[in-house]
């Protein structure tokens, strides 16, 4: 089951690691998406360190790691086809992230998350 | 939260799904469902409507109309004849740059346009001119709308027949449907397109009917930025200002000989004494197109150095973002004008020195049709 954090991302469970990637709704309130900055996998990252740089035709943002815990692969296809965001955003995933364990009972589902973007 | 004024346009923009933005003090739209990359595309491919109804129309009336605007224009302007328009600038005593504006001699009178967020200091400025009995009438009761693309000649001339004759900064008026517009052929896009001003209670059934043509698109501000950025195109307020020259603007070519040391028609406009001296020394620096390394957008703001590590900062990027139809980044910064084409600098990005490379502008050719 997908879960969603207040940064707009979705988390998918896959075993003992999170994939991680953007909603819909932020890939529209960021326009084109132009030009994402990946992390490298290996790194160690804090819960809400900014680890991905996506850019749009109109500005400049970040994605913040969800939980802590190690970058285990990136979505090497995205920086050259950054697109992929808009045109399909819950296929367009960024990292997977290896915490120590998995919990995602404190995210928001589906409903939790229509209901913050209305 | 201060109140923005809104076009004429406000609920077409809106029936079509356009995001609204603060812009000079105006609720605009900053782009519609297609998206700003699109919509950029589409203008470059087909014709793109843009509603530029902020923008300010101003009239001015009287003997001797363009001898008056030469005294606050560095342009060629009683030399502008009937049926053209032309290029300039307000310039301030410092030499410095009030604001940049289109003027068109209209035979009994002279129209100007000038950007939105300089409109009411402009007009004060024009009024000066009332003393050497110069009527300055803004106009209020007209919206003004931008269609641009190579396709914008075979849509007008359908709707206006006659337009199509019309060359690269020609200005004339026709009847459609019994109101008169006022028609230019240009724009600030790099693409061939018209500019046409139409009475206010007719501007939404005129719009309606260029979009209801195939080729027609509504564009936002979005697109408008990047279709000028590519043309090279400075925007009022980034790439100039108050205290920018002429000259560091690269907008040395709007000042002719004639208002040059030497010229018959030598100065005479706030500024000049600065102005002239900079334009026969040659600016020290000067307006100039960066091709960032890699896909990262280099922004207004951003800081150009000349090493790689340490170094000089040589300035700030003035504008900046993706082009689409370069298909990379694209930006301008003013800098020493010393650097020459193909030259490497380095933009600061996030702690990061990334590779710039000064390209000439335009980045992308403009079709005007001469």
């Amino acid at each position: 089951m997908l879960k969603y954090t207040e940064d707009h991302e979705w988390l998918k469970q896959d075993g003992d690691e999170i994939v991680v990637g953007i909603t819909a709704h932020a890939s529209e309130q960021l326009g084109d998406v132009v030009f994402i900055e990946l992390p490298e996998v290996g790194r160690e990252v804090e819960a809400g360190e900014e680890i991905v740089v996506i850019e749009s035709v109109k500005a400049a943002s970040d994605i913040v790691a969800p939980v802590a815990g190690v970058i285990t692969a990136v979505n090497e296809a995205l920086p050259d086809a950054p697109g992929a965001v808009n045109e399909d955003p819950m296929a367009a995933w960024f990292f997977r992230i290896k915490p120590a364990s998995v919990d995602l009972s404190g995210f928001m589902d589906e409903a939790g998350y229509q209901a913050l973007v209305g | 939260m201060a109140e923005f004024r809104r076009t004429t346009l406000y609920d077409l923009h809106l029936a079509r799904g356009a995001k609204m933005v603060p812009f000079a003090g105006w609720e605009m739209p900053v782009q519609y469902p297609m998206g700003v990359l699109n919509e950029h595309l589409h203008t470059r491919s087909h014709a793109g409507l843009f509603d530029v109804s902020h923008m300010g129309q101003v009239i001015l009336r009287g003997p001797g109309a363009a001898e008056a605007l030469e005294g606050l224009v560095p342009a060629d302007i009683t030399g502008l004849a009937e049926g053209r328009q032309r290029y300039g600038l307000f310039t301030n005593a410092e030499g410095g740059i009030l604001d940049d504006l289109m003027i068109a001699n209209k035979g009994d009178h002279l129209l100007l346009v000038v950007n939105a967020a300089c409109a009411e200091q402009d007009i004060a400025h024009l009024r000066q001119l009332e003393a050497q009995g110069i009527l300055v009438e803004p106009v209020t009761d007209r919206g003004l709308l931008a269609l641009q693309g190579p396709e914008a000649e075979a849509v007008l001339a359908r709707l206006v027949p006659g337009a199509q004759a019309m060359k690269f900064m020609d200005v004339a008026e026709f009847d459609w449907q019994g109101v008169t517009l006022w028609v230019s052929r240009s724009g600030y896009t790099g693409e061939d397109g018209f500019e046409i001003s139409v009475p206010e209670d007719r501007v939404v059934a005129f719009a309606e009917a260029l979009l209801a043509e195939p080729e027609v698109a509504p564009i936002g501000l979005g697109a408008r930025d990047s279709l000028r950025l590519e043309a090279g195109m400075p925007l009022y307020g980034h790439d100039m200002d108050a205290r920018t020259l002429p000259g560091e603007a690269g907008l040395g070519w709007s000042i002719p000989k004639v208002r040059r040391t030497g010229g018959a028609r030598e100065g005479g406009f706030p500024g000049a004494d600065v102005i002239l001296d900079e334009l026969a020394a040659g600016p020290a620096r000067s307006r100039m197109g960066l091709r960032p390394e890699g896909r990262a957008p280099i922004r207004e703001g951003v800081g150009i150095f000349d090493a790689a590590e340490g170094g000089a900062g040589l300035g700030k990027v003035c504008s900046g973002g993706f082009g689409p139809s370069v298909g990379g980044p694209v930006a301008m910064a003013v800098l020493p004008a010393g650097l020459a084409p193909g030259a490497t600098l380095w933009a600061e990005l996030r702690g990061k020195r990334i590779p710039v490379t000064i390209t000439p502008l335009p980045f992308h050719k403009p079709s005007y049709k001469r």
